[in-house]
């Protein structure tokens, strides 16, 4: 009869109550989707820079070196020379050096020019078809395959650029040989080659521009031994003193750029984070003015309840019962906001979900689970509800039943 | 039953001293007296909702004076029905769920049949679902009559019931409350001024 009561009052006081669940749920919504937006985002960015201590690249933004070779969310800063790269790849503090050679694209699916290491790092499995062992044989990601709709043995045309309207290769069509298994990864929204057809595919067509078309495959060769050239390279050391020495002398001693994602990614998060932190506190704020709203509702409602619950007295509940009553008032309304609001953050990133995915390449897994934050905002919005209700309870406990009744 | 004896309580410098009073099971007291009287500090001392500064207060053998708030709230509600000058409800609730409050409260079995033939009796059964601001002032005053009588009290106290009703309202309600007392068997004080209704009982004591 108590829960009966509360919720009964709390309709009675459509108004107010609606006013207080309203602004519980939207401070509980911010806190809790920017809490999973920042624990997605970064877990996702971790997994992706798993085991890659460096990547060589040319010279430019180094967070942008990293966004585009490890990431695949940035344009490229530039190309390197392959042979200058190799001196470094074969470093002996070096224990896996995956050479990548990007910057085309298919329907703005990125066509990365990799050895077969690049599949063996992200662990990718083929669901279907076999790898690409020959120029010109492409592996899809999982998220390219069932996106494009592209089954083994299709033939496309790749396109210059990231853009769907920029130039686009026709001479010579990749074929889809296999497709890999969904990996939770960047390999899932890439279209992964050998490197020997990225190089063949762009000098082939500048000697298209240049040459005739029948002295084609003889002067590709030619041009091939000559200056290979390729985007970057991922780095994973074997020794810890590659760390300090080997960024520091690629930086200075050659037109190279050394990147370690490491800090890079640090630096983003740390540059995002100031954002996140700051719309978290407003979403803290919005929960304790929402608080202030319980309990001027409550203390308000009072005031008109005296009477009743003088009244209540007199049919014999307890002090305790209309404490108790008031109290649950309180946390009814902070329950239900807690609840909306956890919901509505998981709605918003539900439908925000696919366009993280499509832009950013960020695939959002397991958010359906509650983090260990929410359960802090969780107790935080029980403690609120019974601090915002605290004051009208005590005043509920010392109503004076003779008093409060011939008052009125 | 019920019985006072060397009743007295103080307001800051207003002291008051009650008459003994004594009411059987089945007996109607009209305790009457012009304002200032301590009339309705007398009920709420026989209510047990104020305690007096002296003096003794037996209810079916149990001193109430002597009792703790908490047992107090639960002998209060288990024996005593008040029935007051403004008939109050709680708002958010219908007349029916008032009703069952009162059973709730006291820690009884809710019985809604009860209810239901307590409004029907009073011939407001068909306002059982009705918000309490949608019953006229009489129909009000039935209402927690009705609510008095949930619990079978046995005593019955009433503050000026029929003060703000008409004649015709004045007499029925009256005789209703003399007559379901006495269908409870319970023991009923009438605190009033209303001269009307000292045609209507014989037993009264004058407040001084």
């Amino acid at each position: 009869m108590i829960f009966k009561m509360a919720w009964k009052n709390l309709l009675h006081n459509r108004l107010s109550s609606f006013l207080c669940w309203i602004l519980l749920s939207t401070g509980v919504a911010i806190v809790s989707l920017l809490l999973l937006l920042q624990q997605q985002i970064e877990k996702q960015f971790s997994t992706s820079v798993q085991n890659i201590d460096m990547v060589l690249g040319a010279k430019g933004s180094p967070l942008q070196l990293i966004l585009s070779a490890v990431y695949h969310i940035d344009a490229p800063t530039g190309n390197i020379d392959f042979k200058e790269a190799q001196k470094w790849m074969r470093h002996p503090f070096v224990q896996k050096a995956i050479p990548l050679a990007y910057g085309d694209s298919y329907e703005e699916y990125s066509i990365v020019g990799t050895s077969s290491a690049y599949i063996e790092h992200y662990n990718g499995q083929l669901s279907k078809g076999k790898l690409n062992n020959n120029n010109f044989e492409v592996v899809l990601g999982s998220k390219v395959a069932a996106a494009l709709k592209l089954d083994t043995g299709k033939i496309f045309f790749s396109t210059h650029g990231k853009s769907k309207h920029g130039k686009s290769h026709k001479e010579k069509g990749y074929r889809v040989t296999g497709i890999l298994q969904p990996s939770g990864t960047v390999l899932d929204h890439l279209i992964i080659s050998n490197i020997e057809s990225v190089w063949n595919m762009h000098e082939s067509t500048d000697d298209h521009r240049e040459e005739k078309e029948n002295s084609q495959q003889e002067t590709t060769k030619e041009v091939v031994e000559i200056h290979h050239e390729i985007t970057a390279v991922l780095l994973k050391f074997g020794s810890p003193i590659a760390k300090v020495q080997l960024p520091r002398v690629i930086n200075e001693q050659t037109n190279m750029m050394a990147a370690m994602p490491a800090i890079e990614m640090n630096r983003l998060f740390s540059l995002f984070g100031v954002g996140f932190t700051t719309l978290q506190n407003i979403g803290w704020g919005i929960m304790i003015l929402s608080g202030i709203s319980v309990f001027v509702s409550l203390y308000n409602s009072l005031k008109e309840r005296k009477y009743e619950m003088a009244l209540m007295r007199t049919m014999g509940a307890s002090k305790m019962k209309l404490l108790f009553l008031v109290l649950v008032e309180g946390l009814v309304l902070c329950l239900a906001g807690l609840l909306t609001g956890l919901l509505l953050s998981r709605m918003t990133l539900f439908f925000f979900a696919g366009g993280f995915e499509k832009d950013y390449n960020l695939v959002f897994k397991d958010w359906m689970l509650p983090l260990r934050e929410e359960y802090y905002l969780a107790g935080f919005a029980v403690i609120l509800g019974i601090a915002a209700a605290f004051v009208p309870a005590v005043k509920a406990w010392f109503i004076n039943i003779s008093k409060t009744l011939s008052n009125k | 039953m019920i019985e006072s004896k060397n009743l007295a309580f103080s307001y800051p410098g207003l002291p008051f001293h009650f008459p003994d009073i004594s009411c059987k099971k089945g007996e109607v007291l009209l305790v009457t007296g012009s304002s200032g009287k301590g009339k309705t500090t007398l009920l709420h001392l026989l209510g047990g909702l104020q305690q007096p500064t002296s003096g003794t207060i037996t209810i079916n053998g149990s001193n109430i004076t002597a009792l703790s708030t908490m047992k107090l709230d639960q002998f209060r509600g288990a024996q005593i029905g008040i029935i007051f000058q403004q008939p109050h409800f709680v708002a958010s609730l219908n007349i029916l769920q008032n009703l069952e409050l009162a059973s709730s409260l006291a820690n009884k079995k809710i019985d809604t049949d009860k209810a239901k033939q307590l409004l029907s009796q009073l011939a407001i059964g068909d306002q059982a679902f009705k918000k309490t601001s949608k019953l006229s002032q009489g129909q009000l005053q039935r209402a927690s009559i009705a609510r008095a009588l949930m619990n079978q009290p046995s005593l019955l106290l009433a503050d000026e019931p029929t003060s703000s009703l008409d004649d015709a309202n004045c007499e029925a309600v009256a005789s209703l409350l003399a007559e379901q007392a006495a269908k409870n068997n319970a023991a009923l004080i009438i605190v009033t001024h209303d001269q009307r209704l000292k045609q209507l009982f014989h037993q009264s004591i004058e407040l001084t």
